[in-house]
């Protein structure tokens, strides 16, 4: 549980998640890290060139600091100091407590990435240069994928997580392996 | 003499006869065999494995090519003003170009050659001669741009230049043309004994490539032409051919052409060095420009220098000899070991190869034939390693191969030859389609060539393209030397006239080539980094607009209270920090080129309204999808108008 505990703190070390766009232009594609508390380039000025492609479609610049790089950071520094407590405690079914807490931040995590990716990608400006509308006559949307990889216009645009969710990931596993390790032990011994 | 002549050339006429039949019987027997097509082939998104560095000789520039695939990449503009990339035209460049004889916007660009370290070519710069107001330029491999260009006083016809020693010490100048040092009104006639000729050696800053003339040699007026450093065992030595030792000063064809042999000066340089930096020679008063071009600042600054450091060579004994060379020989070339210097004696039947080691032990024993102005000759047999006997006619320059074999062109004859160092003798002759001057194998003038290409470059092109008029193209040709035999693979155009060439391969240069520059690095004075300091100031009658471009605008875009009479600079600045999306610009009725300006760089050009209206300007690159909508507005009103100076974007100025 110790070493569950301690995993998530990989965040403030490595990415969260890669966002890369492929185009005929960019043979080195363009592409961008989403850190717990920022956004960086992959390559040097990268998300100038984003901001640059993306403003002809009336997308907004992608903002230098957004408020989650000030709650994520918390939330993690949060958890982890719950989860040392629950260690040094060392009663399992905290352990489960922590796992569910894990999961349910997590997902209240990506959801919000969803709500500002599908901000950014639909809240265009009315005066875009350039407008393209769906099938259906509705206005197109620009969103990139959560999770995967989708064709928007020209570009071919890849989201996946990097180590940095992974090591998140692997906290949350680590937490309920040793809440069952924790029950398997609890067995054995005859209260 | 007369009879002589004639009967030299009538003989040259059949040999030349003779030849072009041998060379049609060649090619139709099927030289070109298809595999020459696959070998030159670099499919599509591939990349060459060689580049080359192709001189423009009358167009006074210098062009890269990939080798083996022929194919053009770039002009850099050195020695000539360049309308496509604003060099010489905008505010940043024109200093480039001053001289002590005032701006001097062409020149005729003939050797370039690549900075070496530990004797083996490092792909760090290019230096080039300009012959006809005598410069040198160092172009920078990491951006494909000149960066520097030094005058050279007291010299005419910059010919036998300019070529670096095998640690990048020097970068040496030699004069064509022998004048008076210095300078002054006097008969012509009187040329024998009063002329001189100067070699020049600059030095190089290790880190930066600056130049800096460290001495002059003053030599006695014979023409030098070509030279090259000593290498390996001979390295500290340099060698120049001269021709013209009769120092006649009228129809030279003739005159110049009475000695059965002029000479090879060997210099000891690093003898000379040691001089100087104990504080020999003298300093003698004289005017020569030295133009740098700052990256940080994407500026270039001419100062006139004052004086230069002049030796005589007899107050250095030891360190200048004459080896007597047959026939006003043209090329001065060194081969990878250093031991063996060959005079390409263009009016001689045979090729004249020196040995370094023989030279050296002629100098120790005192085998001393006479003297010119004091200057001592050594005999020719002492010195002589062997002669090519009879491989062609009118030698003009010799490459090597680095497995020791050394190829030779010849002007009359139409040919290049490739012969055994040491052995002497000829292993094989491939026509040129015409008249070849220079050759080229990437790394030639180093311990090291790269002999798989040689490049010979023509100077006569005559049917080989599609005809363009009176005027054609000048015309190269690629052969494969890497099997016993020559093969011709390729005919390509080439840019001006081209006098030599420098190879190099592409993975000593490509990783270092920049993609753009940075604007956090950008030290211009007029530089304005972001669209919010973007302004309009006006300084009496000059007006400064602080303009910036990135896709797809103008900041500002509409400009006004500018008065016809004023002065204004346009200081552009390019936001971009992408690879290659640079902007362009340029204004109806400029008196100018356009700006072609790099992501991240700061140009700047001038323009005098000379009629009340409102002028557009606009983007001359087509640099997005929005391009054509890349453009503004600059209103002018009469001089004495009272119309305030604002500027905006994406607003009504009012």
């Amino acid at each position: 549980m110790f070493i569950a505990a301690l995993l998530p703190l990989g965040l403030f070390l490595f990415p969260l998640w890669k966002i890369t766009l492929e185009a005929p232009q960019y043979p080195i594609p363009l592409g961008m890290y989403i850190h717990i508390n920022d956004f960086s380039d992959v390559h040097p000025h990268d998300i100038k060139n984003i901001n640059l492609m993306n403003h002809y479609v009336g997308m907004k610049y992608i903002p230098e600091a957004i408020p989650e790089f000030e709650i994520f950071p918390i939330g993690i520094i949060v958890t982890t100091i719950i989860g040392l407590l629950i260690a040094f405690k060392g009663n399992y079914k905290w352990f489960l407590f922590w796992f569910i807490l894990m999961i349910v931040l997590s997902s209240a995590g990506l959801y919000d990435f969803y709500l500002w990716e599908h901000d950014y990608g639909h809240d265009l400006d009315p005066k875009a240069i350039m407008k393209f509308t769906n099938p259906d006559g509705s206005v197109m949307g620009f969103q990139p994928p959560l999770f995967g990889s989708k064709d928007i216009l020209n570009f071919r645009a890849h989201s996946y997580p990097r180590l940095g969710a992974l090591f998140l990931a692997l906290g949350i596993t680590a937490s309920f392996i040793a809440y069952l390790i924790g029950k398997k032990n609890n067995k054995k011994i005859p209260s | 003499m007369k009879t002589f002549l004639k009967s030299t050339f009538a003989l040259l006429s059949i040999l030349v006869a003779f030849t072009s039949c041998n060379n049609a019987s060649k090619s139709n027997s099927g030289a070109l065999s298809s595999s020459a097509a696959e070998k030159v082939y670099v499919a599509p998104g591939e990349h060459d494995e060689f580049y080359a560095f192709i001189s423009g000789g009358f167009s006074g520039q210098l062009s890269v090519y990939g080798l083996p695939s022929g194919r053009l990449f770039k002009v850099i503009p050195v020695f000539s003003q360049d309308a496509e990339k604003a060099y010489g035209y905008n505010e940043e460049t024109k200093p480039m170009l001053n001289t002590s004889h005032g701006f001097v916007p062409w020149d005729d660009s003939h050797h370039p050659d690549i900075s070496q370290t530990n004797g083996e070519i490092d792909g760090r710069w290019v230096f080039i001669n300009g012959n006809n107001t005598p410069r040198i330029a160092k172009i920078d491999l990491s951006t494909f741009e000149t960066t520097e260009i030094i005058e050279v006083p007291n010299s005419a016809g910059n010919h036998s230049s300019s070529f670096v020693t095998e640690n990048s010490e020097y970068v040496v100048a030699g004069t064509r043309f022998s004048i008076p040092i210095p300078q002054k009104d006097m008969p012509i006639k009187d040329y024998k004994g009063n002329f001189k000729g100067s070699l020049s050696f600059i030095s190089i800053d290790p880190e930066h490539g600056h130049m800096d003339i460290k001495f002059q040699l003053i030599m006695p007026g014979f023409d030098y032409d070509l030279s090259h450093p000593g290498r390996g065992k001979s390295h500290g030595w340099f060698f120049f051919t001269t021709y013209n030792t009769e120092e006649a000063s009228t129809l030279m064809e003739v005159n110049a052409s009475q000695n059965d042999k002029d000479f090879i000066a060997a210099v000891n340089w690093k003898k000379i060095e040691a001089y100087v930096n104990n504080g020999g020679g003298t300093m003698m008063p004289t005017r020569y420009a030295h133009n740098v071009y700052d990256e940080a600042t994407h500026s270039a600054t001419s100062t006139i220098k004052k004086e230069v450091r002049v030796v005589n060579p007899l107050d250095v004994p030891g360190a200048v000899y004459f080896l007597p060379t047959p026939k006003s020989p043209h090329g001065c070339d060194v081969d990878p070991s250093g031991e063996y210097i060959v005079g390409n004696g263009k009016l001689s039947a045979n090729l004249t190869v020196h040995s370094f080691t023989k030279m050296l032990d002629a100098i120790e024993n005192n085998k001393v034939a006479g003297d010119a102005y004091g200057i001592p000759i050594l005999n020719f047999e002492d010195v002589l390693a062997g002669v090519v006997e009879q491989p062609g006619l009118g030698p003009l320059h010799t490459e090597f191969d680095g497995k020791g074999n050394a190829y030779t062109t010849f002007f009359i004859s139409s040919e290049v030859v490739k012969w055994k160092l040491g052995t002497w003798e000829v292993v094989d002759r491939q026509a040129c389609y015409y008249s070849v001057g220079h050759l080229m194998i990437p790394g030639g003038n180093s311990q090291k060539p790269f002999g798989k290409y040689v490049v010979a470059m023509n100077k006569i092109t005559k049917d080989r393209y599609l005809p363009t008029g009176p005027e054609v193209t000048q015309s190269a040709q690629l052969y494969d030397i890497s099997g016993e035999k020559m093969e011709l693979l390729l005919d390509f155009p080439t840019v001006g006239e081209p006098h030599y060439a420098a190879g190099c391969p592409a993975d000593l240069i490509k990783p270092r080539s920049k993609k753009l520059f940075k604007l956090e690095d950008n030290k211009h004075p007029y530089a304005t980094l972001s669209e919010a300091d973007t302004k309009v100031v006006r300084d009496g009658k000059t007006v400064h607009v602080y303009m910036t471009t990135i896709r797809s605008h103008f900041a500002p875009d509409n400009i006004e209270g500018v008065k016809v009479g004023d002065k204004v600079y346009f200081h552009i600045t390019n936001l971009e920090q992408d690879y290659d999306v640079p902007h362009g610009v340029s204004m109806i009725g400029a008196n100018t080129s356009e700006l072609l300006i790099m992501p991240g760089q700061t140009e700047t050009f001038l323009w005098e309204p000379k009629q009340v209206g409102v002028w557009p300007f606009y983007c001359t690159d087509f640099c997005s999808a929005l391009h054509q909508e890349m453009q503004g507005y600059v209103r002018v009103s009469p001089a004495n108008s009272n119309t305030p100076l604002k500027w905006s974007l994406g607003e009504d100025i009012e």
